[in-house]
């Protein structure tokens, strides 16, 4: 293992959220290494489906911390290399009946007072940004800042940019500590000294928080994704039924979905995705499938003739409030965690890099951190 | 909808793929008192190995391809009277995507038919019999994506189905004992096969000379190909490999070159030969989607592909749930019969009788000795430039891929996959899975496709909704 330097920080996780706090700590000028037990984005990343979006986010520190990176991926999409995918291609948001699209326009309005763009359509405007749209809809709204990356070419491109020492197939066994806190990580392959550890482990940071003697209680949460056959490029934004948005919001354990239906460049469309919380189990849930097909088919008819290629599941990392834990650790000096990003980790990874850079360097974070802080779940939150 | 009848109790048993180990294990069973659906995806019985050909074509024996036509032949007459008798529900031209649990039992989806006849049936059982044999193994080279480069085991299929030739002029290439085979059935149907070329030793088999004398039977296979080579003056080059094809609208001339032990080109000494078509084949690949969508455990083998774990009397490791033939390791026709025939025995709950246990460990050794013997090695990706073709479907090159695993730190075929998009088409990287994953460096991975053929996304909206 490499000693070349004295490293400042290691990075657990070569995710999207990793790898993006490898890219701004490198940036703000330190000494980065990755380990992660698999390949880069082997984890939840690779099951992402790149939805960058504000429109389900309600007003709030998670909307807020969304249009922090909606810009910064804007900003990124000029530097990385086009393999990202990184496409503007707005959601569209639409309501079944005047009640829910009443419900809407109120999400609308707190969403704007937050800086975001929502223009309301009538049924003829739905028709024109997606003639392809079942007939039914009485309106919805245009988010023009909803985008979209690949999330492992990001995860990817973010990592090699960094320019970070990268050390794949290595487990961390152990986070290292002295009697000033944190002093590196052990892995299988031996150790990596640094006076920082972020614990950027997804789904998997429980485990690195217990490692450290600390207990940050995230959790996974399954979602499976349709992929069709590739198709002539007829949908043309991200589009969902209005009730998507309790889903997201709901801490329900029984399988919730509402199809977001979008059109990628290489042909295929992705319908995605339900929401259970049933552990980290594999097997294939048949009414996953049917739930997602019968959305999809709803909102566009024409995919009723499509053939689904494949369909993947993923297990998203979540925390009981719905939050991420972004910061440093209190009850351990060195150790800051950026995990449990749940169903928003792609489209949050960079404003997550940028609090972080923040926190190692002693910068002034761009927006405030505080509702993020991991100890928040302690019996006494000590810090 | 299911085509089975749905207010009657479920039947004992499900196999899906009537190739040989279906087949014997589905009228084994019926003979033994089960009740049995057997599903399969193609128009008849017979699997891989038999095959019907298409009516009109006069060919009135097929058994001159056959090694051991009559074995099928009883077998299929068996299913006939069995079906008549109501003991066994055939299901001709249904794939099944997915196998899950229901309750004790187990619920098969499945397209059914095909055009404007295409439909969605659900199945139930109390077992399931995985009985889904391979598929071929493709190495690729520069030129394998030319019209008339086909696969070895294609060619075959072809011959016996439709006597149809791939060209006239036909080099086979790449390793295993199917090779051989090939080699004779396209001379015997008209061909000129100007070489066979065979990327390992027959001398390796040496080492395992206590299988080869255990299996007599297969030795003379493997003589009687041999002879019927030598008879029509076919050349056999082994340790040699075609590490290109060339040729502009279809395949005009092939460069072959020998090899050392582990496969990589000798310099200086390719050379050119001209043919027309090239039947190329690196063995075969077991077919376990639907066995690992389940969680059955995996083994690896002799031949560098994954199998299933099973025990003595063809369990795999999830209760209920069954598997014989290639599923459990590449080993032929004969070994397939055999443990279809175990496989029904322990699910009827009889002793499996010894001898039929004997054959199949007998059979079982000599096949891990052949596998052994042609397992690709590692100097293969050297045929391979910057910009072959690997993954044909999404067209991605093995630049890409070597890309993507030296600079972007893939280190698995999923992760290049993710990277690349290969294995992303409509063969869901049963074409170019191997090649990808020696390509990242890592060993065989197990078959993830949670469906096992694509499915109308109608299927999938009409499926019954789960409580309500
Ligand atoms: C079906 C599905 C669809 C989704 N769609 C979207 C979407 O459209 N938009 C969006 O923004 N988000 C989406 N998400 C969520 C998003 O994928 C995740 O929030 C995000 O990928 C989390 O990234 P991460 O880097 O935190 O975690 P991961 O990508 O899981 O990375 C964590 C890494 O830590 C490594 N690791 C764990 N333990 C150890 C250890 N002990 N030692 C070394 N390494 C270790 C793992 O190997 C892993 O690579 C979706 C998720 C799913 C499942
Ligand atoms: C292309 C090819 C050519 C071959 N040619 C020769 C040869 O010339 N000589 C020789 O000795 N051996 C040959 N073999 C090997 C030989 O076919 C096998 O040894 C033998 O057939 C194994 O029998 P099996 O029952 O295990 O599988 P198979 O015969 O492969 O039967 C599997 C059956 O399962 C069905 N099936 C698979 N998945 C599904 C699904 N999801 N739903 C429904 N049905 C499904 C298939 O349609 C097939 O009918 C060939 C193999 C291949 C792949």
């Amino acid at each position: 293992m490499s000693k070349r330097h004295p490293l400042d920080v290691v990075i657990i996780g070569a995710g999207v959220v990793g790898a993006a706090i490898a890219y701004y700590a490198a940036r703000a000028g330190l000494s980065v290494a990755v380990v992660d037990r698999g390949p880069v984005a082997g984890g939840t990343t690779g099951a992402g489906e790149g939805n960058l979006l504000v429109s389900d986010k309600e007003a709030g520190p998670e909307l807020d911390l969304a249009l922090l990176s909606a810009g910064l991926w804007r900003e990124l999409a000029a530097v990385l290399p086009h393999e990202i995918e990184y496409e503007a291609k707005g959601g569209l948001v639409v309501a079944p009946d005047e009640a829910s699209l009443g419900a809407l326009r109120d999400f609308a309005e707190g969403q704007r007072a937050a800086g975001v763009e929502a223009v309301e359509a009538g049924a003829d405007q739905l028709r024109e940004l997606e003639p392809h749209l079942a007939p039914g809809p009485v309106g919805g709204f245009l988010y023009p800042q909803d985008a979209q990356v690949q999330p492992a070419q990001a995860a990817a491109r973010l990592l090699a940019a960094s320019g970070a020492s990268v050390h794949l197939g290595e487990e961390v066994t152990g986070i290292l500590t002295g009697p000033g806190g944190v002093r590196g990580v052990r892995t299988r392959g031996g150790e990596l000294l640094a006076p920082a550890v972020v614990n950027a482990a997804g789904t998997w940071g429980g485990r690195i928080a217990e490692l450290a003697g600390v207990s940050l209680p995230v959790l996974p949460r399954r979602g499976f994704v349709l992929v069709t056959e590739p198709l002539p490029r007829v949908v043309r934004h991200k589009v969902y039924a209005a009730d998507y948005i309790a889903d997201v919001a709901s801490g329900s354990a029984a399988l919730q979905s509402s199809a977001v239906v979008e059109g990628t460049p290489a042909g295929p469309v992705l319908i995605g995705a339900t929401r259970e919380r049933v552990g980290f189990d594999r097997s294939l849930s048949v009414e996953a499938l049917r739930r997602l097909a019968a959305q999809a088919a709803a909102l566009f008819p024409f995919l009723a003739d499509a053939r689904v290629l494949r369909t993947y599941h993923g297990f998203r990392p979540y925390l009981p409030d719905h939050l991420p834990a972004i910061g440093p650790d209190p009850r351990l000096p060195g150790l800051l965690h950026a995990c449990g990003h749940e169903g928003a980790g792609i489209g949050l990874a960079p404003a997550t890099g940028v609090l972080i850079a923040a926190a190692l360097t002693g910068a002034r974070p761009p927006l405030s951190a505080d509702p993020f802080r991991p100890a928040r779940f302690a019996a006494d939150p000590a810090g | 909808m299911p085509s089975s009848a749905s207010d009657t109790a479920p039947p004992d048993l499900a196999i899906v793929g009537a190739g040989p180990a279906g087949l014997a294990a589905a009228v084994t069973a019926a003979g033994l008192g089960l009740r049995v659906t057997l599903v399969d995806a193609g128009e008849r019985p017979g699997g891989q190995y038999y095959r019907h050909p298409a009516p009109g074509l006069g060919a009135e024996r097929p058994e001159a391809l056959h090694h051991g036509w009559s074995a099928f032949a009883e077998r299929e007459a068996a299913l006939r009277a069995h079906e008549e008798a109501g003991r066994i529900t055939y299901l001709p031209a249904h794939h099944v995507w997915a196998v899950v649990p229901d309750g004790d039992a187990w619920t098969l989806h499945a397209v059914a038919g095909t055009g404007p006849d295409e439909a969605a049936a659900a199945l139930h059982a109390r077992a399931v019999l995985l009985a889904t044999g391979s598929y071929e193994r493709q190495l690729p080279f520069p030129g394998w994506t030319l019209p008339a480069v086909v696969g070895a085991g294609g060619a075959q299929a072809m011959l016996k189905s439709g006597l149809v030739l791939p060209g006239k002029r036909v080099v086979v290439a790449g390793s295993g004992p199917l090779l051989l085979a090939v080699a004779g059935s396209l001379a015997a149907a008209g061909a000129r096969v100007p070489a066979v070329v065979e990327a390992a030793a027959y001398s390796a088999y040496a080492g395992h000379l206590p299988a080869l004398l255990r299996n007599p039977g297969k030795l003379g296979e493997a003589a009687t190909y041999g002879s019927a080579l030598l008879r029509r003056h076919i050349r056999l080059l082994t340790r040699h490999a075609v590490t290109e094809a060339h040729g502009t609208d279809r395949v005009e001339a092939v460069t072959v070159a020998r090899l050392d032990r582990d496969w990589r080109p000798l310099p200086g000494t390719a050379r050119r030969i001209p043919c027309d078509a090239l039947a190329v084949g690196h063995g075969l690949v077991p077919q376990l989607e639907l066995a690992t969508g389940l969680g059955c455990a995996t083994r690896p083998t002799a031949d560098g592909t994954l199998a299933l774990a099973l025990d003595a009397e063809q369990r795999t490791s999830v209760a209920g749930i069954w598997s014989a033939g290639e599923t459990g390791g590449i080993g032929g026709a004969q070994l397939a019969l055999l443990e279809g025939e175990i496989a029904a025995h322990a699910i009827a709950g009889r002793t499996v009788p010894a001898a039929l246990a004997r054959r199949r460990a007998r059979l079982r050794a000599f096949a891990a000795a052949m596998g052994a013997a042609h397992r690709p090695g590692d100097g293969w990706t050297g045929w391979l430039r910057d910009d072959t073709d690997v993954c044909r479907c999404e067209e991605v090159t093995a630049g890409r891929i070597r890309e993507a695993v030296d600079e972007l730190g893939a280190r698995d075929a999923r992760t290049v996959k993710l990277l690349t998009r290969s294995g992303m088409g409509w063969c869901q990287g049963r074409m170019c899975g191997p090649a990808v994953a020696a390509l990242a460096g890592d060993g065989p991975a197990p078959d993830r496709r949670p469906l096992s053929c694509p499915v109308p996304l109608r299927h999938l909206a009409q499926l019954p909704p789960a409580d309500g």
